[in-house]
């Protein structure tokens, strides 16, 4: 059914865009009703867990500035010993085997606000070349009108040494663009960090193609 | 057949974006206000993408991938019973195993179990509209529902989505990451789709249509279609220097 090429590769299915309805398959519970005994998508902070606890907040905005209220987020990052929990992720050293690192929430129908209470990311090994990265969570979202899921990654602000030295801040050529990326601490909430996504415009969120 | 690889752990092919819909498409309203405007930034694979969440077939329950029992309260859903199955597959024919596989669907009078959905269509008491199961050592999946009706949007004014199933695909890697719809085979409505039609390569298009399956039907009971979902490859490691990197 599907053609490979010449030398035996088959092409990727395209993405379509997740609609309006999103929530229907992915968080259930946000559409208005109760299907599945496990939901999906919640972090699970048990004691046990290592790491500062904190809020990531923030709203995505299109392109006439006008909140987007019917979004999907899911975010993708590495425990506090900067190791994802997944076999890839081999090197020997400490890890932190009961967090995740995935999650997935809905923008709110009302406010635009999406939030993950989580911990805050260590520092990951490069994988080439030594060093390693800043602390930093991959975030993706899909709504209507996207077309193709955009990728994106949140740093701290208070890690200015470590976003100084990154490879892939310093990749974005434009420092204005640069500040995309980077979640604020929320005033008056120490573990809180605001990160405000743009779609297009002056302030448009860099994305990433990997 | 590509070069020996482990499970995990080489770089993906990048993307052919040519493959997918334009994110700003004319056609599609919504995206002129929703996609982005520059390029996006192209990086190696970290290991942030080279790697995401794993999932147990402990977390799923045993009716999840059974859309026509999973809600159904004082009876069954109404509409065409059919069958959904294919295989996950990467970009290297490889089948990708344990991979989630969720996916939400309209009713069979076009209606959404959805708080936002407006249309005129009737819910059915017996149809929740979601599903999801793991992918078995080969790579299948395979769902049982109802099949989903056509119904209008505002785009442009007389615009109607064909039938059509959301999927929702994780592969081993973020980057793998796929959300997308699929089509049934014959629809008259495909050509008029505003939102596949966001997709400018013809070829590209046609591999959301999935495929009348008889052989798959249970006879007297449910039609089965086949769609076979293709993820991204990997680079075989042929020969390589060390290179910089992220």
């Amino acid at each position: 059914m599907i053609t490979p090429d010449a030398l035996g590769y088959l092409p990727e299915t395209p993405s379509q865009t997740a609609g309006p309805f999103v929530h229907i398959g992915l968080i259930p519970r946000q559409a208005g009703f109760d299907i599945f005994d496990n939901n999906l998508g919640t972090i699970t902070l048990s004691p046990e867990i290592k790491g500062e606890r904190i809020r990531i907040e923030g709203r995505i905005f299109d392109g006439t500035g006008a909140v987007i209220r019917d979004a999907l987020v899911e975010i993708w990052q590495a425990d506090s010993f900067g190791r994802f929990n997944h076999p890839a992720d081999d090197a020997p050293g400490p890890r932190d085997a009961p967090f995740r690192g995935w999650g997935r929430t809905g923008t709110d129908f009302e406010t635009g606000t999406w939030s993950f209470a989580t911990i805050k990311p260590g520092r990951v090994a490069r994988r080439h070349g030594g060093g390693s990265l800043a602390p930093h969570i991959l975030i993706w979202i899909v709504a209507r009108g996207i077309n193709l899921g955009l990728l994106t990654r949140l740093y701290f602000e208070d890690e200015a040494a470590a976003n100084a030295e990154d490879p892939v801040l310093r990749l974005i050529e434009q420092p204005e663009r640069r500040r995309t990326l980077i979640a604020r601490r929320a005033p008056g909430d120490g573990n809180a960090y605001v990160f405000n996504i743009h779609l297009q415009g002056a302030e448009e969120t860099v994305f990433f193609d990997v | 057949m590509l070069g020996v690889r482990l499970m995990t752990g080489d770089d993906f092919i990048q993307r052919d974006l040519a493959a997918h819909p334009l994110p700003i498409s004319p056609g599609y309203k919504t995206s002129m206000f929703r996609g982005p405007t520059r390029p996006p930034l192209s990086l190696k694979t970290s290991m942030a993408d080279l790697t995401g969440p794993v999932f147990g077939a402990e977390e799923l329950g045993a009716r999840d991938n059974d859309l026509i029992l999973n809600y159904a309260k004082e009876g069954l859903p109404i509409g065409e019973r059919i069958i959904i199955h294919g295989r996950v597959l990467d970009g290297n024919a490889r089948p990708l195993r344990g991979v989630l596989v969720e996916i939400w669907q309209a009713n069979a009078s076009g209606k959404y179990r959805h708080r936002n959905d407006g249309y005129i269509g009737t819910v059915d008491p017996n149809f929740g509209g979601c599903g999801r199961c793991l992918t078995d050592r080969d790579g299948r999946y395979v769902f049982r529902t109802i099949k989903p009706g056509p119904y209008p949007f505002r785009n442009k004014i007389n615009d109607w989505r064909p039938a059509h199933m959301h999927f929702s695909v994780f592969g081993h890697g973020f980057a793998q990451r796929l959300i997308t719809q699929m089509y049934f085979e014959g629809d008259p409505l495909i050509r008029h789709d505003s939102i596949l039609n966001t997709i400018p390569d013809e070829a590209a298009r046609d591999r959301l249509v999935a495929r009348l399956d008889l052989a798959a039907s249970a006879p007297l009971d449910t039609l089965a279609y086949r769609w076979d979902i293709v993820l991204r490859g990997t680079r075989a490691t042929v020969f390589e220097n060390k290179l910089q990197g992220n």
